[in-house]
């Protein structure tokens, strides 16, 4: 059995971008995603949906790329992090990071940032043990959490920023 | 938390300890400017080695043992080669027959003649050892590839505790070693013997144990490896964080010079001196391209790595007698360390030696023994983990206080003050001839006392008595984070080794229109180097850190480098910025010599500013950084012969500590240039019911010497803390008694989260070196604090009883043992002679 065999037709649309491709039934998402399209910014961590790392937003939900079959997100909207930023800005949520210093490695930071995204949607206001929860599926191996919180409670202090990321997700 | 006594809940602020920070280096250093690295990482932009692509590469899947120990009796590639998609299957025996020499060994003999080829030749040694790799069109096609490449194994017994693998009749590994000891050595400091006899106190541990666990970087191992038939030349984009070594290391078994053997990489997800270890795949990886004919591209899966990317360095510690005198006073302490090296030696056994820089840990100790040996056994190689060698002989030590403060009464807080190394005695030299810089762990530790509020935690653990089902303990860490290796120390372990002192690289130029640039040959991981780079260059030329830019990654193809560079061992403070400074001295001297010439004026009158130089007084008289790049680069006919031949604008600095050679004989030299410490304190509650442990408050007191940007520190402090409690209450990787590795996935090896980690709290003290060009001292390793600590606070919990804390790792099973009186029928493993 080669890559050649078992191929299906799929379309999505990723950061308002319609593709159109054939994908081997077996071919995960997020492998998708970075082999296919060179989206380089979602991340793989683990073989087992543990670490976040390739948190993505599809349909309106925040999913584990890695997950989930290229074919089963066939007509399907997401958002990675490489459509958050608007017209070359950060959003309040990047830009909490950059000024907690929210990220070391920043090998986890696009799955971190679209968790926090996610989170501030439907929560604008969350207390940390909200926020903790929220990104409890999200392993950081270099910052300890500590100022990944603090920049998710900044952004969420910010007020503005959750609401500027939901009108951001309603484009 | 609702008692009305209880000390207040902690802060999710970071606390700024009453210190005065030292005076800052400039405008710049010292402040915490935001990252340069942020911006392109926050938007998915950065380049790791996964997201390098190169033109016909294949993808590479590695086929691995399923056995701890077995023969290799044949290996059958015709279905794997039969697959559509396949490119090419390398074998180890064909792998060897491609090779000139085997890996260089750093043990002397008998260990020495240990023979390592990229893959496994003749028998594998270890659950995962590779003995194949695949090359095929897609991922997908190379892991079905690999799982079609059939090996006939015969399993051999296997030996899993470095303890038995000592036995001279334990399975053997290494057949052409003839010994599974790897390295043994006595470290005999002082006068042991006369302050066992002469001490009114002898307190006797039989055994403590530091498990085996590793940082498990968030971006595992990867390589893009193209051997380019036509030019020789080996390119290889990686996250191999300490290049040189791992060329050091392949060229000459690959029989590629070094100028053909081209490192690069941009981004690291993540290394923690994990990644040192990824050269024997690289080496594959380069055989199997050559053979292919293409580009081999090689990701490592999560359980792949958990199998083989290496582990920390597992100790078992006997026999542990310890002096003390009647007033607390410590004398020192004997001890046979059996350090667990696993199934071959990479950068081992280096270990044996390093964790001598930190000998008497924070203590003035001075009649300490050690006999050492390393082994080989049927376990994934080990490779230097955050706080590499020295964190299991801190642990050692802190466990030895702990527990001569309980044994013989002694307040632990009182004990540890009393024993220190005192302010006034730095510049301070260990019984292994080391020089602690500079510091004040006395103070450093009232710091953390009183943030965490330990008198509040005592008063309620008093409260709440027996019957609340609840325990509450106090727990101290005391380590220190030593910084910029002496390699010379290598000698200790193999008098033949040609290896001493230390260094790192760094060009610092205007480049054609007078912009600023800088090159470094380090490989960070997350610690901000083109930043902190940034703030000092900015500090030396007088411009915005924004006018600095500093080249983001390694390639060997533009950086300069030395043989030690790369990002390891808590050194970039002083290696790397060192440099920087040095680069960046150099050039403002080009710049003044241009300007004096341009403005006919004397050099002592230029002040460089704002991209500009001026003379004094006279602002009018300037000329810009552009003005100063036209006359060396594209107007040269306008200088004297003498500054044509002189001046270019392009400064190369090596930086070099002011090391000399270390002493093999007696084991004694400079073995590191810097110590930082790390005072952690933490209050933990304990259930007595289900042995579950909740972490109420923890701190860590840090000081660096002076710091270059605080933020940045404060964030390697708080991931070097959340990785040392992880290891102390969740990770370890165990072995069952086939050699087979129990956790190979986040599942059961469980990464600490979001919902583990406290709000911890901070605080910096300023002692800054007198021995670096700026004093400040490496750090990010941590020294294992949490490990400490936290072992430190569980043996608190459990009160007067017989259970010793033993082991480094305490899930909530082992605390719930522990609160039963340990192991069933175990006798006790402490005791004390007084006379
Ligand atoms: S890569 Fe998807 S959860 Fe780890
Ligand atoms: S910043 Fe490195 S894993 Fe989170």
């Amino acid at each position: 059995m080669s890559d050649a065999g078992m191929v299906h037709p799929i379309t999505v649309t990723i950061n308002g971008e319609r593709y159109a491709r054939t994908v081997q039934a077996r071919k995960l998402l997020v492998h998708f995603i970075r082999d296919e399209l060179a989206l380089k910014g979602t991340h793989i961590g683990c073989d087992t949906g543990n670490c976040g790392a390739c948190s993505i937003i599809v349909n309106g939900k925040l999913i584990k790329s890695c997950m989930m079959l290229a074919v089963q997100a066939d007509g399907a909207t997401i958002e990675t992090i490489e459509g958050l930023e608007a017209e070359g800005e950060l959003t309040p949520v990047q830009r909490a990071f950059h000024e907690h210093h929210g990220l070391q490695c920043g090998y986890c930071t696009p799955g971190m940032v679209m968790s926090a995204t996610y989170l501030l949607r439907g929560n604008p206001d969350p207390s940390e043990e909200e926020i903790r929860r929220a990104i409890r599926g999200n392993i950081c191996r270099c910052t300890g959490y500590v100022n990944i919180v603090r920049s998710v409670k900044a952004a969420a202090g910010a007020g503005e920023p959750a609401a500027a990321d939901r009108a951001e997700a309603s484009r | 938390m609702s008692a009305p006594s209880a000390p207040s809940a902690p802060s999710a602020e970071t606390v700024v300890a009453p210190v005065e920070p030292g005076e800052r280096l400039g405008k710049w250093s010292g402040k915490s400017v935001p990252r340069t690295e942020d911006r392109r990482l926050l938007k998915g932009q950065g380049e790791f080695t996964d997201d390098v692509w190169m033109h016909r590469q294949g993808y590479a899947h590695f086929a691995r043992s399923p056995h701890g120990h077995a023969k290799i009796l044949s290996i059958d590639t015709s279905r794997a080669l039969s697959l559509d998609g396949v490119h090419a299957v390398l074998t180890g025996e064909e792998a060897k027959e491609m090779c000139e020499v085997p890996f260089f060994q750093i043990a002397p003999e008998p260990a020495g003649r240990l023979e390592e080829w990229p893959l496994a030749v003749d028998k594998v040694r270890y659950h995962g050892d590779a003995v194949a790799v695949v090359l095929a069109e897609s991922r997908d096609v190379a892991r079905d590839a690999a799982e079609l490449v059939e090996v006939e194994y015969e399993p051999l017994p296997v030996v899993v505790d470095t303890v038995a693998a000592a036995d001279p009749d334990a399975p053997l590994l290494h057949d052409e070693a003839g010994t599974n000891v790897a390295w043994h050595g006595v470290f005999d400091y002082g006068d042991i013997d006369w302050a066992l006899e002469n001490a009114d106190h002898v307190v006797k541990i039989d055994r403590l144990h530091f498990h085996r666990f590793s940082s498990t970087p968030l971006e595992c191992n990867a390589a893009v490896v193209n051997w380019d038939p036509g030019t020789g030349v080996v390119d290889v984009k990686s996250n191999n964080q300490m290049p040189m070594f791992a060329s050091m290391v392949i060229g000459p078994t690959l029989g590629v010079a070094s100028n053909k053997l081209q490192f690069a990489s941009q981004d690291i997800g993540g290394a923690f001196g994990n990644k040192i270890g990824s050269y024997p795949q690289i080496a594959a990886l380069a055989l199997l391209s050559r053979k292919a004919g293409r580009p081999a591209k090689w990701t490592e899966y999560r359980q792949e790595h958990m199998l083989t990317a290496g582990h920390g360095n597992e100790r078992t510690f006997l026999d542990i007698e310890v002096p003390v005198l009647k007033d607390g006073t410590i004398l020192g302490f004997k001890v046979r360390a059996f350090d667990d090296a696993g199934a071959y030696l990479h950068y081992e056994p280096l270990g044996a030696v390093i964790w001598s820089q930190v000998t008497p840990g924070c203590y003035r100790l001075k009649h300490i023994q050690v006999d050492y040996t390393e082994t080989l056994t049927n376990k994934c190689p080990t490779i230097p983990n955050r706080g590499y060698s020295r964190l299991q002989h801190l642990w050692l030590i802190e466990r030895i206080v702990d527990t001569v403060a309980r044994e013989l009464d002694f307040d632990p807080v009182e004990v540890r003050k009393q024993n220190y190394v005192q302010p006034d005695d730095y510049p301070y030299e260990t019984p292994s001839g080391c020089v602690y810089d500079s510091g004040d762990l006395p103070r450093s530790l009232e710091v953390a006392l009183e943030l965490i509020d330990v008198k509040g935690w005592r008063a309620r653990q008093r409260e709440l008595g027996t019957g609340s089902g609840k325990r509450i303990g106090i727990g101290i860490g005391s380590t220190l984070d030593s910084g910029t290796n002496n390699f010379g120390q290598a000698r200790i372990i193999n008098p033949d080794l040609p290896f001493s002192g230390n260094g790192e690289a760094a060009y610092v130029k205007l480049d054609l229109y007078g912009e600023i640039n800088v090159d470094i040959g380090t490989t960070p991981q997350g610690q901000g180097h083109e930043t902190t780079a940034g703030q000092v260059v900015a500090d030396v030329l007088g411009v915005e850190p924004s006018a600095v830019n500093v080249s983001a990654g390694f390639d060997q193809r533009h950086n300069t480098y030395v043989a030690f560079s790369g990002t390891y061992a808590s050194q970039f403070a002083v290696t790397g910025l060192g440099a920087v400074l040095g680069g960046a001295e150099m050039l403002r001297r080009e710049i003044v010599t241009l300007a004096a010439f341009a403005l006919e004026a004397d050099e002592d009158e230029i002040e460089v500013e704002g991209g500009a130089c001026h003379v004094r007084g006279d602002p009018e008289r300037a000329i810009p950084f552009i003005g100063i790049a036209n006359l060396a680069f594209s107007n040269n006919a306008v200088l004297t012969p003498e500054l044509r031949e002189r001046i270019s604008l392009n400064c190369r600095y090596v930086y070099t500590p002011p090391f000399t050679v270390p002493d093999p004989e007696t084991k004694t030299g400079e073995l590191t240039l810097t110590y930082a410490s790390q005072i952690h304190a933490a209050a933990v509650e304990i259930d007595e019911e289900t042995g579950r442990l909740e972490i109420l408050d923890y701190v860590a007191v840090d000081d660096c010497g002076r710091v270059i940007n605080p933020q940045i520190v404060e964030g390697q402090v708080q991931g070097a803390a959340a990785l040392g409690i992880g290891a102390a209450l969740y990770e370890a990787f165990e072995y069952d008694a086939d050699g087979l590795l129990q956790q190979s996935s986040f599942y059961d090896y469980h990464a600490l989260t979001a919902l583990d980690m406290p709000m911890m709290k901070y605080a910096d003290i300023e002692s800054p070196s007198p021995f670096t060009p700026n004093g400040a001292k490496g750090m990010g390793e941590g020294g294992g604090a949490p490990l400490s600590t936290l072992c430190s606070a569980i043996q608190d919990a459990l009160g007067d009883g017989d259970a010793l804390v033993a082991d480094s790792h305490n899930p909530w099973f082992r605390i719930h043992e522990l609160l039963g009186g340990g192991a069933d029928g175990a006798p006790r493993a402490v005791r004390v002679e007084s006379r």
